[in-house]
């Protein structure tokens, strides 16, 4: 692979942040989802929740970043409770990346990357030039410079979700945090997609926290795994301590082998399915 | 057992030079977006003049101009330009510049161009409050428009209230809007039927809208709030661009969704109402002038400017064709319906067919 340029981050160092959730219950309706939940989001790690669908781990993600008011219990971001700060401030710390963002017609991809610099400006200050420049590292990092130019709709599903990445980088956000972003994408997009975010953590010293589907590749890419099922944290902690075999069984109900993967040394999950033992 | 390498990421990032032609294709996108504003402003203004020229004792642009503003001596010329044909003129260009920038605040918050405030009831809402004002209470002069803008405001409340769960979504709120239009246009007929001949026709001009009519209060209220809302429109312009992204996404950027949602919405409604309390409603106005502004400037613009100038340009024409160009003179409205109608079937079809409905 050769090496690519990739310019530093905006801020030239990243600071270090302390995300934690305390007795969080979450719902929707007069349903909860997420019941009474502790946990310590590791700082300048890539964190993955995974789990059943359903159980939880999209809800939990919103709540984070106060897309969802905690039906009990705080989320606290660097030790004060997210609902005493102010909504611009944690914008520009925490980014999301939601699970199906829409865009308007007709969008071109340096516009919308170029909206990631809200937090940034104020009522009167439109466009600077530290808002050019964020949004050109941005388009560097995700490899989208060349498509900046072209409307959203003409790219296929790899470019544009790099570009939503390129839109969540531009926010300039010590936290980065992703729903489900590999949805939709083939398997080479998926792990095109990881490496990105995975580069965006070690080059660029981002905290990530993302929901992922496949156990593999959380496994793969993840220094910090939460399972979650019916809204409990059932493990957590590095791939190679938790994913074994019955905490897959217990979190999806999947018989399995676990095998380390030939070419990371990270648990692979071998699905035994009932009629092809 | 066989690796295969996976290709590297092509190294086109970071290229020499990449920032300066992002930063250039920005003030490219940009200068487009002044330039198309401006020109259209021209035009606009073009036709406000023209308007006053045109009649059967014809004025050389250069005396409307003066007239208008004040530095005219001749007394025949200020007669026929101030009292005779600047409030009409005046009236065009004010209600296609509300009805221009309202229609496009609708249809960016609720990402649809379906979304224009004479489709979602709040003309309609508007125009049943004015008609059962005049009718039903013998309203005049203000009291009309304060009429206007309490069923507008009413409407809108009622469609956003039905329409909220969770947030907004533009297909239910569109669905629930011509809904609610139905319902006041309803209303309107049904006020029509029991009025006397005089109200009626009186009434008759908040059904189809003219320009002509147009009183001096009416008027005056309308051009005072335009130039309070039009600062305020573009300070909210950059809160407009974040809800875009949906409720989500503009959270997670830092915005008071329902805060903004809400201020942009009141600030369109009080646009459209007092508009419709001026001249009636208009067809299709609100409706079309964003979708034209948007395709003029370019993708990615704010048209917010463009849409109220396109506005006034539909208004300030259909007025002159409503005068002069036909046998007989024919209110306004159903010179724009003219217009409009067969964009709607267009916009319905073209959109049915990219199947994005919602």
């Amino acid at each position: 692979m050769t090496d690519l340029e990739i310019p530093p981050p905006v801020a030239p160092e990243t600071r270090h942040h302390d995300l934690r959730a305390r007795g969080l219950t979450l719902g929707y309706g007069g349903v909860d989802i997420v019941h009474s939940l502790d946990l310590d989001v590791p700082d300048g790690k890539v964190t993955v929740i995974v789990g059943a669908n359903g159980c939880g781990k999209s809800t939990l993600l919103r709540g984070l970043v106060r897309l969802l008011k905690p039906r009990a219990g705080t989320v606290e971001l660097d030790g004060r409770p997210l609902k005493d700060w102010n909504s611009t401030e944690i914008a520009r710390i925490m980014g999301l990346l939601p699970q199906n963002p829409v865009a308007p017609d007709g969008i071109t991809v340096a516009d919308l990357v170029g909206r990631g610099r809200y937090p940034h400006q104020g009522w009167f200050r439109r466009w600077s030039a530290e808002d050019d420049e964020a949004v050109e590292v941005a388009l560097a990092a995700t490899h989208t410079t060349e498509l900046a130019d072209r409307t959203l709709a003409e790219l296929s599903g790899g470019q544009r979700q790099r570009v939503w990445i390129a839109m969540v980088l531009a926010q300039d956000t010590d936290l980065v945090l992703l729903d489900e972003p590999t949805t939709f994408l083939d398997i080479s997009h998926q792990v095109d997609l990881l490496d990105l975010l995975d580069e965006l953590n070690t080059a660029h010293g981002k905290t990530v926290v993302m929901v992922l589907h496949d156990l593999n590749l959380a496994c793969r890419y993840a220094q910090h795994i939460v399972a979650m099922k019916e809204g409990h944290i059932i493990a957590q902690g590095s791939p190679t301590e938790i994913i074994t075999a019955e905490v897959v069984h217990e979190v999806f109900g999947l018989p399995c082998q676990v095998v380390p993967d030939p070419v990371t040394g990270t648990p692979l999950v071998v699905p035994l399915g009932r009629h092809r033992p | 057992m066989a690796v295969i390498e996976r290709d590297p990421a092509p190294p086109t990032s970071a290229a020499p030079g990449a920032h300066s032609v992002i930063v250039r294709a920005r003030l490219l996108r940009r200068s487009r977006t002044v330039g198309v504003t401006l020109v259209l402003a021209a035009i606009a203004f073009a036709l406000f003049v023209g308007t006053m020229m045109i009649g059967s004792f014809t004025v050389t642009p250069w005396q409307v101009v003066r007239a208008t503003f004040g530095f005219e001596s001749d007394g025949g010329i200020n007669y026929v330009v101030r009292d005779l044909r600047l409030p009409t003129a005046a009236t065009a260009l004010a209600v296609g510049l509300a009805m221009g920038l309202s229609g496009i605040i609708f249809q960016r918050l609720l990402s649809n161009p379906l979304a224009s405030p004479d489709f979602v009831g709040v003309s309609s809402g508007a125009s049943f409050f004015a008609v059962g004002s005049i009718v039903m209470l013998n309203f005049q002069g203000e009291l009309v428009s304060v009429a206007a803008l309490v069923g507008a405001l009413l409407a809108a409340l009622l469609v956003y209230v039905l329409a909220w769960r969770d947030g907004i979504t533009g297909y239910r709120f569109i669905l629930i809007g011509i809904g609610v239009s139905q319902f006041f246009l309803a209303g309107s007929g049904y006020v029509l039927s029991r009025a006397d001949v005089y109200n009626a026709r009186e009434a008759m001009t908040w059904l189809v809208g003219a320009v002509g009519q147009a009183g001096d209060t009416e008027l005056r209220v309308l051009l005072v709030s335009l130039a309070v809302v039009l600062p305020v429109v573009f300070v909210l312009s950059r809160q407009l661009s974040a809800l875009e992204l949906g409720d989500d996404t503009a959270k997670a950027l830092g915005a008071r969704v329902e805060l903004m949602r809400v201020s942009l919405m009141l600030t369109a409604v009080v646009l459209i109402a007092l508009a419709t309390a001026t001249a009636g409603p208009m067809a299709f106005v609100a409706l079309i002038a964003g979708p034209i502004a948007a395709r003029l400037v370019g993708s990615g613009s704010s048209a917010l400017l463009a849409a109220a100038f396109v506005g006034a340009i539909i208004v300030l024409t259909a007025d002159l064709v409503a005068q002069h160009a036909l046998p007989s003179q024919l209110p306004t409205g159903v010179i724009t319906g003219a217009i409009g109608a067969p964009y709607l079937i267009w916009l319905l079809v073209s959109v049915n067919r990219e199947g994005r409905g919602g």
